[in-house]
């Protein structure tokens, strides 16, 4: 196609911007009307206590493994690299403390919420899509029972509360992988690491890690839970809630990350 | 005869999916105490049509009063209030399948919750011998039953609340004939006996002219014909006739 006019030109530019940035702003209006909606719902009765600790189990408890797999291993790396790496300057004296620091405030958040929401986001779009599709969602309706406070606002605050009580598990477990691998293989006297490793330990960054790790919660679940709400069309369509879902709650998990990171910090 | 207020009102209800217009003016009237067949093609929105009065779809324009309240535009407690008065048998059944059969048949009258175990197996078995299930099924699954047997749980499912008005969509498609005229029977009686007032549709003519005091037609988004269902076989309506009869030939291609 050839553009005739500068005008033309400017006109197709500002549509070619502005046509995304359009369906950007209202898929977060949607969102946040969906968000809104729940906890709305969900402060006023009925409500399903059973469905919340129900979605806990799901969410907390089935996902331990797969944390505490990912923090040991990752704490055991992140000890030996700063090992390496401090040792060109004589700092090998540094990983404990770079390795409470590393774990509390950005890898146990951020390894635990992708992992988790890898899990959580895709079996929520994917449950919900399917009672969308095979019209589950509407029979809730019409057996009188709100959608809203009986599968979406459970799954919501589950996340919120599970994934905190996760990241100080991972926390724990990751300091314990660095202080194996030091203790064990590099050579660190044990009582002295430990020594140093409460010294970093900082009521503060235990603070900013729950904070993420509910935003991340949250952010999960509202995005597992709000496209498989809006599932359209048979099986292809709840695959493309799951990816959607998964995609989403990455971008917005890594987003949230940076923004509370500088604003703690910045 | 001096006729009650109708149950249900539809009035010029219109309804596309982007291009494609589906309803295109339903003006259809239920007295209480009533049972509607709707007959039609496939694809015609007769689902759609129950959807709209159950507000599960919102239609583009028109108006749908129950015991003369608009449906359209009502929201939260009232729209929660006046769907109560509502049962619906879905087409593919929509059972929920993470939660055993009792729990299914049961589930309007707990909302849900998971509460008085006991009094809602019974109320569960009751359910499911009105429609021919025995209470060995009570603990499996969704998925565990045959096609016509989750047909007939969602249609316990849908009388256990002993709702005023049940929509039945396709009730004894998939059924064997001695099945269906066991829900045929069970839906005479539901309106015979308790007064419920019934919209039923269906593709079986027999069953149609079993259940139903009268029979309407939807044809290209339009109720062109709707009569007693003594009629059915002789309505006058090419359409209507062409339908019943099931030839291919005739004014609907
Ligand atoms: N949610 C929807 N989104 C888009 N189109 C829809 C939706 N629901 C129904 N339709 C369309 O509306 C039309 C009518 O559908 P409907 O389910 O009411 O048919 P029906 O008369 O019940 O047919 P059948 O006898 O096969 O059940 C169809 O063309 C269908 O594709
Ligand atoms: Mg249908």
């Amino acid at each position: 196609m050839t553009v005739s006019s500068p005008a033309a030109a400017i006109a197709g530019l500002l549509v070619w911007i502005g046509t995304p940035f359009l369906a950007a702003l209202t898929a977060v209006g949607r969102v946040t009307i969906f968000a809104f909606r729940t906890i709305v719902r969900a402060l006023t009765p009925p409500y399903y206590p059973a469905r919340l600790l129900d979605q806990l189990a799901h969410i907390g408890w089935f996902s331990l493994p797969v944390v505490g797999l990912t923090a040991i291993f990752t704490g055991a790396a992140l000890a030996q690299q700063i090992f390496v790496a401090g040792s060109r300057f004589s700092a090998q004296s540094t990983v404990p403390a770079v390795v409470v620091i590393g774990m509390v405030r950005e890898l146990g958040p951020v390894l635990v919420g992708l992992m988790v929401a890898g899990r959580v986001s895709s079996a929520m779009a994917a449950e919900i899509g399917t009672m969308r599709v095979t019209e589950q969602l509407d029979a809730l309706v019409t057996l009188r029972t709100d959608a809203f406070r009986y599968l979406i606002a459970p799954r919501l605050f589950a996340s919120l509360i599970a994934l905190p009580i996760m990241v100080l598990v991972a926390n724990a477990i990751g300091i314990f992988g660095g202080y194996l691998i030091s203790v064990h293989k590099l050579g660190f006297n044990a009582a002295n690491y430990l020594g140093v490793t409460r010294r970093y330990l900082n009521s503060d960054d235990f603070a900013m890690a729950l904070v993420k790790a509910g935003v991340f919660g949250f952010f999960m679940a509202l995005m597992g839970c709000y496209h498989g709400y809006h599932t359209q069309g048979g099986a292809a369509g709840v695959g493309n809630a799951t990816r959607n879902a998964v995609v989403s709650a990455f971008v917005l998990i890594l987003i949230a990350n940076l923004v509370i990171t500088v604003m703690a910090f910045g | 005869m001096a006729s009650p207020a109708p149950k249900i009102v539809l009035d010029g209800v219109t309804k596309s999916f982007g291009p494609i217009s589906v309803l295109d003016g339903v003006n259809l009237s239920i007295d209480p105490g009533e049972s509607l067949a709707i007959i039609g093609q496939s694809g015609s929105g007769k689902s759609v049509t129950l959807k709209c009065i159950l507000g599960l779809i919102q239609p583009d324009a028109g108006s749908i009063r129950v015991d003369g309240e608009e449906i359209i535009g009502q929201r939260g407690k009232e729209l929660e209030r006046l769907r109560a008065k509502f049962g619906m048998l879905f087409q593919g059944s929509a059972l929920f399948d993470s939660l055993p059969i009792w729990r299914n048949v049961t589930f309007a009258l707990t909302q849900g919750h998971h509460r008085d175990a006991a009094r809602m197996r019974m109320i569960a078995e009751e359910n499911l011998e009105r429609v021919g299930l025995d209470a060995k099924i009570l603990d499996l699954r969704p998925s565990e039953l045959s096609g016509g047997m989750q047909k007939r749980v969602a249609l316990a499912r849908a009388i256990a609340p002993r709702p005023e008005i049940i929509f039945f969509d396709e009730p004894t498609t998939g059924l064997d004939p001695i099945r269906a005229d066991v829900i045929n029977d069970l839906i005479v009686s539901l309106v015979e006996d308790l007064g419920v007032t019934a919209l039923t549709i269906t593709h079986d003519m027999a069953s149609a002219r079993k259940i139903a005091h009268r029979v309407a037609m939807l044809y290209q988004g339009k109720i062109i014909w709707r009569g007693p269902r003594d009629r059915l076989y002789d309505s006058g309506n090419p359409y209507v006739d062409q339908f019943v009869q099931g030839r291919a030939d005739g004014p609907i291609s």
